[in-house]
């Protein structure tokens, strides 16, 4: 059994920064993580409103925090499969991969969000070869081609103006009827004469062969179905967090994200949650950041109230 | 130059000397970007988990890439990174796009696995 003052599940930015404090105060801290070092922020290209950084990829910035965490202590396990835990006990528990037990007195949970899919007929099939979350990635293998971009939100129309500089055509099917981007993006793309627009819509299926061939979208007012070739998708209609297997355990709100007080606390003493697993309205890196030292400190002041608690119970043993 | 601590295959001429002093070969032809990033991060800690497989990455810009890039298997790939499996130096699986560490063991548990077990037993 391996014992820490803290663990951490996941690291993002929150997590990263979470395992920064911590560690650099002395705590024995352990970060469990089951993705990719970094979270979210390594799926961004240019991060350009980090305070005191003009400019950065999400990469380095994401390698930064790793490896300033590590300098100070903290122990971090990645692609890991958390198989049990119990957040309850006293100390806390994990299996990690179904063999693994590490036990900690405190736990601040980071598990950030993933990707929204469609979660429509053909959407797994035809991913990297011809439907895309990644415009940076994946923008030059349209050259010249007709793409639609999903979503109405800041990402996807800013990566739909900047995949026409790849794409002859590119068309953005939104399923309201107004988009919830800020004015500028919005403005920026109605003037961008490569840009076409299908609103109130849904695409309902991706077809192909060995490669995607059209989509079948759906006009969510009166139901009809248009049927068109396309060349490439890229899906843009933002996040969904990691929480599932706090369901049972932690108190979430209808969008399943975790609920925090403004110390971070969560329902269950010991437990701190932070980064765009809670529930909040800006999901930045920078917010990020400071609900990760936010929790680190009320887990520090945490475990002093405990190791105190710990030490009244001893004396009055004695 | 990509930043990981895998092999870095330069050139047509490295790649087929891979392939040909390997039995068992994952390659991953990408770039530092966010869907190759998780895949390097997943092969440099198999490394130790599968000594029997040779793990390398090649930049996806670079003129020798054509060697990955231009396989049949790859002919409709349209997101990085691409990664080419290969056994003996054939191709037995490819992929395009981010990958995750349990689709990734899947394969080389599928194509490279047995091998070992054939080992263990001799």
């Amino acid at each position: 059994m391996n014992h820490y003052d803290a663990i951490i599940i996941g690291a993002g930015a929150a997590g990263l920064t979470a395992g920064i404090y911590l560690s650099r105060a002395k705590v024995k801290t352990l970060i469990l993580n089951e993705g990719t070092v970094g979270g979210q922020m390594v799926l961004t290209h240019e991060i350009a409103n980090y305070p005191g950084i003009e400019s950065i990829s999400g990469y380095e910035l994401a390698r930064n925090m790793k490896l300033q965490a590590q300098k100070f202590g903290a122990v971090i396990k990645s692609n890991i499969k958390i198989t049990s835990f119990d957040l309850k006990s006293n100390p806390k528990r994990f299996i990690v991969n179904g063999k693994d037990e590490y036990t900690s007195d405190v736990v601040i949970i980071t598990t950030g969000g993933r990707s929204r899919t469609l979660g429509v007929p053909g959407e797994n099939e035809f991913k990297g070869k011809g439907i895309s979350y990644c415009a940076t990635c994946d923008g030059d293998f349209f050259q010249d081609k007709e793409i639609i971009v999903v979503g109405g939100g800041n990402s996807a129309l800013e990566e739909a103006v900047s995949l026409t500089k790849y794409a002859s055509k590119v068309t953005i099917v939104h399923q309201f009827d107004h988009f919830q981007a800020f004015e500028h993006y919005v403005n920026e793309a109605k003037n961008n004469p490569k840009i076409d627009f299908i609103m109130e819509s849904k695409i309902v299926e991706f077809i192909g062969d060995e490669k995607l061939r059209k989509v079948k979208i759906q006009n969510q007012r009166n139901g009809e179905v248009l049927e068109k070739d396309i060349d490439g998708v890229f899906i843009f209609i933002g996040y969904v967090p990691n929480t599932e297997m706090f369901e049972d355990v932690l108190e979430l709100n209808q969008f399943k994200e975790i609920v925090v007080d403004k110390n971070m606390a969560t329902n269950i003493e010991g437990v701190y949650a932070a980064g765009d697993s809670i529930a909040k309205r800006y999901r930045q890196v920078t917010t990020a950041v400071g609900e990760g030292t936010v929790a680190a400190l009320s887990a520090a002041e945490y475990l002093n109230k405990f190791e105190k608690a710990e030490q009244v119970a001893e004396e009055s043993v004695v | 130059m990509l930043r990981t601590n895998l092999t870095h295959i330069l050139s047509e001429q490295e790649h087929a000397k891979l392939l040909q002093e390997n039995e068992n070969v994952m390659v991953c032809c990408g770039r530092m970007g966010p869907m190759c990033i998780p895949v390097y991060e997943v092969m440099e800690e198999l490394e130790n988990e599968y000594p029997h497989v040779k793990f390398a990455d090649m930049e996806f810009d670079i003129p020798d890439a054509r060697v990955i890039r231009d396989l049949p298997e790859c002919r409709n790939f349209a997101g990085l990174p691409f990664v080419v499996y290969y056994k003996n130096g054939k191709v037995v699986k490819a992929t395009s796009s981010i990958q995750s560490r349990d689709q990734i063991t899947s394969i080389l548990d599928q194509y490279f696995g047995q091998e070992v077990k054939e080992t263990a037993t001799k």
